[in-house]
């Protein structure tokens, strides 16, 4: 459940920005999670309802993008489908991850009094 | 929103962050990567499923290696120092981390454990994280290399089912090879298994207990202090 320590890391992250900038309150998370990141994003969701409460997030939505794990053959570009070999067989290269292992916090939307 | 203060309304603020969640671990992992490279200890964090023998292979290595090579350990657990303890016994300096409920080491937990720990002098740290094949994957330590012990005993497919920590290895010690005649497990799936899910995969098959294999293991070992003697050479 390392899902509790990422949501804390991000609300760690959230606060110091929004301190940054004097907000008075978060309206919207958009964070990035890749399928081969090894986070669970139902359970990030979970953590992160318990975590927001009584902080500047207790009303900020949490937007959870997820992104598919692509392998490319650093040679010839290719993909190999999901389950194959990771091994570009006409290249006899190792392929390379492009995406899929993300665990980014993209954006805040914050509400600042008097900007 | 604010209709009696006088203050108007507060602005929305887009804060475009596009920044790791972990991106705090990340720079205490850097930080000890500096240090063990500074000093030419090559941290090993050494992973797999509670009861994959990663505690009887450091055993088995400090039995091989004993008054050749420099070996020190940081054990981490849910609770108890047992695996320390083990590693003591096996003549291997070792302090325990205990986690109490966290499943997985993070880079200042392993800080903060050799602050205390004669680290610096070692050829080797190993950093035997919780039994768990998915939430260490996600902590970088600093360490140099990342080793996966997986038993014949846990079956075929585990790579394809826990592909994260798979994908991140240097290698994988396939260990308890001594059980294998008694087990449906064949090597060879589990070779294809992990070419699935691994681009460069590596796979030595060991048995702690026997000490069939563990001399490939110990090769690469050595390999590895090279590589880092020579960083070391080359900075001075």
């Amino acid at each position: 459940m390392h899902e509790y320590s990422l949501v804390q890391a991000l609300m760690q992250r959230v606060a110091q920005e929004a301190r940054a900038r004097g907000a008075s309150s978060v309206r919207r998370l958009s964070v990035r999670i890749g399928s081969l990141a090894g986070v669970e994003p139902e359970l990030f969701a979970s953590a992160y309802s318990l975590f927001r409460e009584g902080t500047l997030c207790s009303d900020a939505e949490l937007v959870i993008d997820q992104v598919e794990a692509r392998w490319v053959c650093p040679q010839c570009g290719r993909s190999p489908a999901p389950g194959e070999i990771l091994h570009c067989a006409s290249c006899g290269v190792p392929a390379r991850l492009a995406a899929g292992d993300e665990i980014m916090l993209d954006r805040i939307e914050m509400e600042v009094p008097d900007v | 929103m604010c209709e009696t203060c006088g203050c108007g309304d507060p602005g929305l603020v887009p804060v475009e962050v596009h920044d790791r969640i972990l991106a705090g671990n990340d720079r205490t992992a850097a930080h000890n990567r500096e240090h063990f490279a500074e000093r030419g200890v090559v941290a090993v964090n050494l992973m797999g499923s509670p009861g994959s023998g990663k505690t009887a292979v450091l055993e088995a290595t400090a039995r091989a290696l004993a008054g050749r090579r420099r070996l020190g350990a940081v054990a981490g657990d849910l609770e108890t120092d047992r695996d320390a303890e083990r590693l003591r016994a096996a003549g291997i300096p070792a302090v325990a981390i205990t986690t109490g409920s966290a499943c997985h080491l993070d880079a200042e937990m392993l800080h903060r454990a050799l602050h205390d720990f004669p680290w610096a002098e070692l050829d080797y740290l190993f950093v035997e994280n919780v039994g768990n094949l998915v939430c260490p994957a996600v902590y970088d330590l600093g360490q140099a290399v990342s080793v996966v012990a997986l038993s014949v005993t846990e079956g075929e497919d585990k790579p394809l089912k826990y592909p994260v920590m798979f994908r991140k290895a240097d290698l994988v010690l396939l260990t308890k090879m001594d059980l294998l005649p008694h087990l449906d497990v064949r090597v060879e799936a589990i070779e294809d298994a992990l070419a699935r899910v691994m681009p460069e995969p590596r796979l030595f098959p060991v048995s702690a207990r026997s000490g069939d294999g563990l001399a490939a293991w110990l090769e690469w070992l050595e390999a590895r202090r090279i590589a880092v003697g020579h960083a070391v050479a080359r900075r001075a």
